[in-house]
């Protein structure tokens, strides 16, 4: 069943430009009908009238809301990018703007690319040498092999447990029809058409819940809130620096400089994570800074993740694993970072790195900070983040999602009109393929061995 | 003493029988060798013929040329369309035939046939000349040239029956077995397996009390399998149901300690949707009791077929446990039940066209392959001596998608995924059961067969002519309005909402509860309007207006498919080249050679990632 559903024609939209905020967000959409798509969200100038490689001001509305006003460019194939029809739509920068508007793009039948989709189709149009082949090939496979897995601890705290259950109920579900229809003409048990109805809204209204935690924007506005924490001068807005890359925290030798939260985001391997830089954690008179300490405790509590930083110059092993053991007490997933491991002692950076737990870095001159990263994105990967409600980070997890809800509303649609089973099973079909590509595949063997190991059947 | 041929058929039932036919009919020079003129096209289990999923090939069979359909019409004493209260792709028309005069028909059949000749003997051998198959030796040791050879040896290499703790050798019951092929194709370089199948005892209606049991009669208005005019079925004679019970199950149980399955002397694997009674008994242990289906095996014998009592327990075993049914109490056994077991070749072995990789010209068809059912067998019988001739005149191969036909669905499951145990065609095995239904057969295919040399002109025209009616048919329908006034007591007679304001038609007759059969019926004007469209035409305009939605939607994923499947992948491909794909997925992707994208991505174990990476290095 692999590609039915993944044309090599239909139209495909991502973002163009670097993920994060920018001056303006470029999202491209090309195919056969990205014209056509785009029209229908732009309110402007019709843009299936437009010559090629003419720019239109206008705006994107989803039903009547405004989404941003925009500036649309039309490439018509073969003179673009991927010798496909491109629209290039520019928009005012903010990330969730842009991905407010990939969504609606979704919705009006654009599906979101794959890594490195836009490069394939140049190339298949003959846009490019097969040297660049492999390269493109090696993005498809990175993407792949993190995907499903990544998919499903995303999808912790609960949902998932709900979701593979609902979806075993549904295969369950699908084999009773497809028994009905395969051999109606034996003594079989007929699937009860109110149960499948109740089946279906239980597996809607959660698949609606998921949809609407990537809707609020619960990515962008929150990510995965990760806690850098740590006693004042360990190096923490360093950290939060030298990960972001750009002086945003205030950063001085003087301890408790911090004294309210910085925040920013990092797009990690796909999962977008709030970083939250802390005061330092220290006995204080200073009520400012003991207000400051006393919110650090409570965003700590907060976070999903917590990136715990000891000054190995500052700190002897015994206050280190006395800390450790707090943290582990705190049931709060973390990270046990040693910094400044250019300055300290040898015998303890001997000690600490028999220890698996522990991260040593040197924030300020850099040293294994991608280490670091890939142990924070092991750590989201792994599912090990303290999250209390699901998030929905992947866009194509949101995208097949959304199919799914609209196989599954079409599954209710016909239970309404009282259709037959080979409709039903038509669109309850659609709803697991959509469902297996966030969960593993099914396919119609796995239909076939349910209904032969569980029911009777054969003259 | 023979001529060279264009190609040998070897084995005469269901699959070599339409192979034979349709190459002689496309012009070729045949040779049809069984080993018993006696047995041509035997229906060696269920004297029936269609069924869910089998019914719509059969359809299919007819609308490509090939004869199963109307033998069946022919030899027909029942007919039943299955499955009427469901979804029009879910229709399945399946018979009762005549044992005897459908094994006649279709010999007579093949005597017609100008260029099919036939010699009764057991093939031991192939020739083959590098690489290539140029004949086939006898037992008898006489060799036989030809251009090509499919084979088609249904049960019989190596087939070892059993019944109970008894063992021995044979292709069916009171039938030898074939040596010699299974050991020289493994030394070429095949692999082979072993199947294993079952059937139940024949019994005597005169021993039978119907009045126990519960009567299935057939259809009030008998359709028929083929497109063409063959005659309507009139006498129809009925099946009964009766059951089995506790006892039954008790006395079956005192047998299996020498049953061959349970004692592990059966090595081959059977199918698990066609289960032995008493495996029906082991593992649904919980169920009191199971159907049986009293079939009769003609019009004019007393032979009845014990349909759901397969098995190979001993045979007073099986005499004790019948007797202990409702009806058949005195019941007197013609043959005991018994499993079979036989070798087949994996069909990954084979290329789309069924011809194997190994040996040019050499094609496999039906249980050879893996399958079960005549159907399935008749249809690759059909595509193998198809594509059997188009290669020999240097013409297309004829390959069947699976948006096309079942055929093509079974086909490219066989050679992809390969089958462990006897494949049985479902419909939930297709993707695209909306498209694939038996009243549109014709349209489906019937135009390629004309193409091709096998359906005539008289039958091309009746395709074309019928959808022409139905396009006008729905053109007129589209152009109709009713006022309130006109419709609405028909409506409420017919329990549906009535209309407020004029209303078309054609939305009228998308509502569940409506037909157009039953809007004709009640109101003057509408059939009045339509009386000109036959029934078929009727039914079938009727079908495309009230699913409209579930065909269009269905359509588009088959053209996604499609387009898949038109990225070729060419015969020299080097595999090894490709970076990032699993090393399992390149040895199957090796060893199966699919011939574009789509095949590729329907091999098992390779995932949509190793595609993509494909795509990019095939280019488009």
């Amino acid at each position: 069943m692999a590609g039915i559903h993944q044309g090599i024609d239909d139209s495909i939209v991502a973002l163009a430009t670097p993920n994060g905020v920018g001056a303006i967000a470029v999202i491209r959409i090309s195919g056969l009908d990205a014209i056509s798509i785009v029209n229908k969200v732009f309110k402007g100038k019709d843009l299936s009238k437009q010559a090629t490689h003419t720019a239109h001001f206008g705006t994107i509305r989803d039903g009547a809301q405004v989404l941003d006003e925009v500036l649309v460019t039309i490439f018509k194939g073969p003179k673009s990018f991927t010798k496909e029809n491109v629209v290039e739509i520019s928009t005012h920068g903010s990330p969730y703007i842009a991905r407010k508007v990939i969504q609606l793009l979704i919705r009006t039948g654009a599906r979101h690319a794959l890594p490195g989709e836009f490069t394939k189709r140049a190339f298949l149009n003959g846009q490019f040498d097969l040297a660049q082949a492999e390269a493109v090939a090696d993005m498809i496979l990175a993407d792949s092999d993190a995907s499903h897995q990544a998919a499903i601890n995303q999808m912790r705290g609960g949902f998932s447990n709900e979701i593979s259950e609902l979806r075993e109920k549904l295969i369950h579900f699908a084999s009773m029809i497809e028994l009905e229809l395969d051999f109606g003409e034996e003594d079989v048990e007929f699937a009860d058409r109110d149960d499948l109805k109740q089946l279906v809204d239980a597996l809607k209204k959660v698949i609606g819940v998921l949809i609407n935690s990537f809707d609020l924007g619960n990515v962008i506005k929150n990510g995965v809130p990760t806690v850098i924490a740590g006693k004042p001068n360990a190096g923490k807005s360093t950290l939060l620096n030298a990960l972001l890359n750009e002086e945003k925290a205030i950063v001085s030798d003087i301890a408790g400089t911090t004294r309210d939260f910085i925040e920013d985001e990092l797009n990690l391997g796909g999962v977008i994570f709030r970083f939250i830089d802390t005061a330092g954690l220290r006995e204080t008179q200073d009520t400012i800074e003991a207000m400051g300490v006393e919110r650090t405790q409570a965003k700590m509590k907060e976070a999903a993740l917590i990136l715990y930083l000891f000054d190995l110059v500052e700190d002897n092993i015994t206050d280190i694993l006395r800390e450790v053991n707090k943290l582990e007490n705190q049931g709060i997933p973390f990270l046990a970072i040693g910094n400044k491991i250019d300055l300290a002692d040898e015998a303890l950076v001997t000690q600490l790195e028999a220890n698996a737990a522990f991260v040593l870095i040197s924030a300020k001159k850099g040293l294994n900070l991608e280490l670091l990263k890939d142990k924070v994105l092991e750590k989201a990967n792994l599912g090990d983040l303290n999250t209390s409600g699901t998030i929905v980070t992947n866009i194509r997890h949101y995208e097949n999602l959304f199919k799914t809800k609209e196989a599954l509303e079409a599954v209710l649609i016909g239970l309404s009109n009282n259709v037959t089973g080979d409709f039903l099973a038509m669109d309850i079909r659609q709803s697991l393929h959509y469902l297996g590509e966030i969960t593993g595949e099914i396919t119609t063997d796995d239909l076939l061995a349910n209904i032969f190991s569980k029911f009777c059947i054969g003259k | 003493m023979f001529p060279e041929y264009d190609i040998i058929v070897v084995g005469a039932g269901h699959a070599g029988c339409e192979a034979a036919h349709a190459a002689g009919k496309m012009g070729s020079k045949v040779l049809l060798i069984t080993m018993n003129m006696n047995t041509i096209a035997q229906m060696s289990c269920n004297p029936a013929i269609g069924g869910v999923a089998k019914g719509q090939i059969v359809r299919e069979i007819d609308a490509l040329g090939g004869m199963t359909g109307i033998i069946s019409d022919k030899s027909m004493i029942q007919f039943r369309m299955l499955n009427r209260s469901k979804g029009p792709a879910m229709w399945s028309p399946r018979s009762q035939n005549d044992r005897m005069r459908f094994a006649e028909e279709w010999r007579l059949t093949l005597e017609r046939n100008q260029n099919v000749d036939f010699w009764q003997e057991m093939v031991k051998e192939l020739i083959v000349e590098n690489q290539q198959v140029v004949g086939v030796k006898t037992g008898m040791g006489l060799e036989i040239r030809a251009k090509s050879v499919v084979l088609t040896n249904g049960t019989f290499l190596n087939g070892l029956i059993h019944i109970g703790e008894k063992q021995f050798g044979g292709g069916r019951t009171g039938e030898a077995a074939a040596k010699g092929i299974t050991e020289q194709l493994t030394e070429l370089g095949f692999e082979s397996g072993r199947m294993k199948t079952g059937t139940p005892p024949r019994v005597d209606a005169r021993s039978l009390n119907f009045k126990k049991m519960e009567e299935q009669a057939g259809d009030i208005d008998p359709g028929k399998f083929s497109f063409s005019d063959t005659p309507k079925l009139t006498q129809q004679l009925s099946c009964y149901i009766t059951y089995t019970n506790k006892d039954v199950h008790q006395t079956l149980e005192q047998g299996f300690e020498q049953s061959p399955m349970f004692a592990g002397r059966i090595k081959g694997l059977g199918p698990r949707y066609c289960p032995s009674i008493e495996d029906k008994i082991n593992r649904f242990a919980e169920r009191d009791r199971h159907q049986i289906f009293v079939e009769p095996e003609g019009r004019h014998t007393v032979e009845i077929y014990v349909n759901g009592f397969s098995t190979s327990l001993p045979e007073n075993i099986q005499y004790k446990a019948l007797r202990q049914i409702q009806g058949f109490e005195d019941v007197k056994m013609f043959r005991p039940g018994y499993a079979i077991e036989y070798d087949y070749f994996p069909p990954t072995q084979l290329k789309l066209t069924l011809e194997t990789k190994n040996i040019q010209n050499l094609y496999f068809a039906g249980q050879i392959n893996g399958t079960t059912g005549y159907e399935e067998a008749a249809c690759q019988g059909l595509m193998a001596g198809i594509n059997a001739h188009q290669k020999l005149n240097n013409k297309n191969e004829v390959i069947l998608n699976r948006s096309d036909a079942y055929i093509g669905v079974l086909i490219d499951d066989l050679v992809n995924k390969g089958t462990e145990e006897p494949y049985r065609m479902f419909t939930s095995r297709a993707e695209f059961r909306i498209l694939l239904r038996q009243d549109n057969a014709d349209l489906r295919l019937t135009q390629l067969s004309y193409n091709l040399g096998l359906a005539d002109k008289h039958a091309l025209d009746l395709v074309q002519n019928k959808y022409k009616q139905v396009e006008y048919m729905i053109n007129d329908i589209k152009q109709k309005k009713y006022t309130p006034d006109q419709i609405n007591p028909t409506l409420e007679t017919l329990n549906s909402s009535v209309i407020k304001e004029k209303a078309p038609l054609i939305n009228l007759i998308k509502r569940p509860e409506v037909s157009l059969e039953k809007l004709k019926e009640n109101n003057s004007n509408i059939q009045e309007y339509l009386n000109k469209y036959s029934q078929l035409e009727t039914e079938q305009a009727e079908i495309l207006i009230k699913y409209d939605h579930y065909i269009q939607k269905e359509k588009e994923l088959a053209v996604k498919m499609e387009n898949i499947d038109n990225i070729i992948i060419y015969q020299e491909f080097d595999y090894d080249k490709v970076k990032g794909i699993s090393s399992e997925s390149k040895e199957k992707l090796k060893r199966i050679q699919p011939q574009n994208l789509g095949q590729a991505s329907r091999v098992s174990g390779v995932s949509p990632a190793d595609i993509s990476i494909l795509m990019v290095y095939l280019g488009k």
